[in-house]
């Protein structure tokens, strides 16, 4: 057996998961890739092995200044890829010593690139042919403390005819930081490098050092706030796997209903936001009002705009009933209409049509080639969708999701997805609030993990694929803890879509992304 | 032409006229009220994910609170959230709620410098800067500018320049990585200048409280103006502030149609 294989959010014994030799681990990881678009890599990781196995606590494994502990020599990795087809996550290990250099991965499949970045950014691990050895986010447990993000090493052009643009970390409107830097030949974008960073928090690292369940949650649900609600659902549905616990349909219902309406205030945020970069006025007020109703009835039912104290493991503060679902019928009645009146006036201007047609391309080629997920992939015609690739809560189980494909990949694909998604979402909320569930899960439920575990659980967020992975040690305590947004793929496809654009043009295509600082710099 | 002339008609008037007034729909956990019942203290003080209630007499910090309600659940008796949304400050010390306290949070007028009120009384532009920020206080500081809460109205604007600014508004715990930039952005506007820290993780660090990865020495060096409470701070919270530290609110009840 060279891998195990898994479904979402089953826990699976870590000794299970098969421990291959690195040339071996190699071959089947990215052979696997290779012709089949139907799957991608949703984690790749590494810990060191001696932390792991050593049983100490984890806060020890910081020293008095907070620098993370040196243990041991050799980096356990472990890949998992995921096949749409089979509905299954194959997941298979190995061990590296970071005193020998091996091979990587990305010089055969660049979906491993950002991985493997991050691998030999943490650990030192040594590559001899990885096109792009760069950070990637400047975290605090990095090996190597004399690299900082004031010096990261850009690509430059040594050119009289060609000219570099930086922008940030500061930008122009209220947004989180990152840098830009254009090489640019008059207004034209010839490439595009995104350095990010700045948002770095050491969210997986606090995951190992808070103990309560309650904290645990809340760092969840802070790791990007405009996917609470994504990243909140990913973490209990991981949670209470990982503690043997099934929740009932209530909970299942309440978690894909906040999802879907997530999904709707977002997108017509971004709807709003990308009618003010190409300055339409009307757009970008009725859209950006049209937001307020549902990020409102998220408060009524939970008593905070973007959904912060909704999602629990085990249980809800908040049980949906009759009287929310008839609230929330009316306001999407209104919602809805005021959305296609708007929508069908947009989607005819000329003068708006011709700013989103055939700016910001990304190929079918390039996105796979990237392994971009969400929406990012959707745009170019590359078919990427937990929620019927990897279904979870009621998806699988009372919907059979159809994703929607678009195949231009330029702005006017991904705003039409975002329209189309809208329209989507509130059918399956509509068929939802038609038959909600009596609230009927145990109280005090105690969640306890289990020893010597590995899951991983899946979500589609607004943007995306969602995947957190977690390992137990033998006490139960967490022991590893990874996030992976997908802005974390997502980033590249950006950079890609703005060469040969102008450089005015690039507001509008970062809108058209809307990818996550916070989510990919942790 | 008449297509727009029909979506402006169908839009009708979005604006809510009164902000200090506004009613919000549904729960909203605003400012807590504790009473003086006695309930299990070491529980209660141990309940909480940030650390926000401490006991004897019974606090909650809004400075650290992440205002998930798990304590009203637990102890409603003790803890009730009140759906009142002015929360700001301007002393750091007047965002605990101690037990048996019912007053409303305000900012105190004596501890305004003075320029504030003078200079930026009648119009204030501000620089934000995101410094760890979630993007959820982010995206409630661009919603203070839509049409519903609509904060121009005022003379209060994002700005894109710190040069243009009249101060900086922070979100997030403060990085590291974020540190840097985040003093050459002050130091890039004017004096006099304000800080005004937005939500928990800015005025406390929130959930991310010692985490190695923060640098909030910034905050020793400098002085804060305002603290707007909230995960993330709700756009009544933060215009509500800023118009109390500007003594602006008598502006407010003016009619608009």
């Amino acid at each position: 057996m060279k891998y195990i294989s898994i479904s979402n959010n089953q826990a699976i014994s870590l000794d299970s998961i098969p421990e291959l030799p690195y040339g071996e681990f190699l071959e089947s990881n990215v052979g696997m890739l290779t012709g089949s678009p139907e799957r991608h890599c949703v984690n790749y990781f590494g810990f060191w092995t001696e932390a792991y196995s050593s049983g100490e606590p984890v806060e020890d494994l910081y020293d008095e200044n907070k620098n993370r502990k040196e243990y041991g020599e050799n980096v356990k990795l472990i890949c998992c890829i995921a096949d749409d087809k089979t509905h299954q996550i194959y997941v298979s290990s190995a061990t590296v010593d970071p005193e020998v250099v091996y091979e990587s991965f990305t010089a055969r499949n660049h979906n491993f690139e950002k991985y493997e970045r991050e691998m030999h950014e943490i650990f030192r691990i040594q590559y001899n042919n990885h096109p792009w050895l760069k950070p990637v986010r400047y975290s605090h447990d990095r090996a190597d403390k004399a690299e900082t993000i004031e010096n990261y090493p850009f690509f430059g052009a040594d050119s009289h005819e060609l000219h570099e643009v930086g922008v940030g970390p500061i930008h122009a409107g209220i947004i989180e930081p990152g840098h830009f830097r254009f090489i640019c030949n008059g207004e034209q974008i010839m490439h595009l490098e995104i350095q990010l960073g700045y948002q770095h928090r050491g969210i997986e690292q606090l995951f190992l050092q808070k103990k309560k369940l309650a904290e645990l949650t809340t760092l969840a649900e802070n790791i990007a706030g405009d996917t609470t609600v994504g990243h909140t659902v990913a973490f209990v549905n991981l949670w209470e796997s990982l503690c043997g616990y099934k929740p009932g349909r209530s909970l299942h219902f309440s978690r894909t209903l906040a999802l879907e309406l997530e999904r709707i205030a977002i997108h017509t945020g971004d709807m709003s936001a990308v009618c003010a970069d190409i300055g339409y006025q009307l757009g970008n007020s009725v859209y950006g009002r049209l937001r307020t109703p549902i990020v409102n009835f998220l408060q009524e039912w939970g008593g905070n705009r973007l959904a912060k104290g909704l999602i629990r493991a085990g249980r809800t503060n908040f049980p949906f009933s009759g009287k929310l679902g008839a609230r929330l019928a009316s306001i999407l009645d209104e919602f809805e209409l005021d959305f296609n009146e708007m929508t069908s006036k947009f989607f005819k201007l000329p003068s708006a049509l011709s700013r989103l047609e055939k700016t910001g391309v990304v190929t079918y080629g390039q996105v796979l080639e990237i392994g971009t997920v969400g929406m990012a992939a959707r745009m170019s015609g590359l078919n990427r969708d937990i929620r019927s690739s990897h279904p979870f809560n009621l998806f699988g189980e009372e919907f059979t999701h159809e994703p929607v494909i678009k195949h231009h990949g330029d702005v006017y694909a991904r705003v039409r997805l975002r329209r189309d998604e809208i329209h989507q979402s509130i059918g399956y909320i509509r068929k939802m609030i038609a038959d909600i569930p009596e609230f009927t899960e145990a109280a005090g439920v105690k969640l306890n993990p289990q020893r010597n575990m590995f899951i991983l659980s899946l979500v589609e967020g607004w943007r995306g694929e969602i995947c957190h992975c977690a390992i137990t040690d033998n006490e139960g305590r967490l022991g590893l803890y990874k996030i992976k947004d997908p802005s974390f793929h997502n980033w590249m496809a950006l950079a890609q879509a703005v060469r040969n654009n102008g450089i005015s043009d690039f507001p509008i295509c970062n809108k058209s992304f809307n990818l996550s600082y916070c989510g990919h710099d942790l | 032409m008449f297509e727009n002339i029909k979506i402006w008609w169908h839009q009708g008037k979005q604006y809510i006229p009164d902000v200090t007034n506004a009613k919000l729909p549904g729960i909203f956990r605003g400012r807590p009220v504790i009473t003086r019942s006695v309930v299990d203290e070491a529980a209660l003080v141990e309940l909480c994910p940030t650390g926000a209630i401490t006991g004897n007499p019974v606090c909650i910090d809004l400075g650290k609170c992440t205002f998930c309600g798990e304590c009203a659940f637990r102890f409603p008796e003790k803890i009730s959230f009140t759906s009142d949304y002015k929360l700001s400050a301007n002393v750091r010390e007047h965002l605990v709620v101690k037990e048996g306290n019912d007053k409303g949070i305000a900012v105190e007028p004596a501890k305004v410098r003075k320029e504030v009120r003078s200079l930026f009384g009648r119009s204030l532009k501000l620089r934000q800067v995101s410094a760890g920020g979630d993007n959820s206080c982010e995206l409630e500081l661009n919603a203070c500018n839509n049409v519903q809460f609509d904060m121009s109205r005022f003379g209060i604007d994002f700005v894109a320049s710190p040069r243009h600014a009249d101060g900086v508004v922070i979100t997030g715990p403060i990085t590291a990585n974020m540190a840097g930039p985040l003093e050459i952005c002050y130091n890039a506007v004017p004096d006099p200048k304000i800080i005004i820290l937005v939500g928990t993780d800015a005025i406390s660090g929130g959930i991310f409280a010692g985490s190695p990865a923060l640098d909030r020495e910034f905050l020793t060096k400098y002085p804060v103006d305002l603290y707007v409470p909230g995960n993330p701070a709700h756009p009544l919270t933060f215009i509500n502030g800023v118009l109390d530290m500007l003594k602006k609110n008598n502006l407010t009840n003016r009619k608009y149609d």
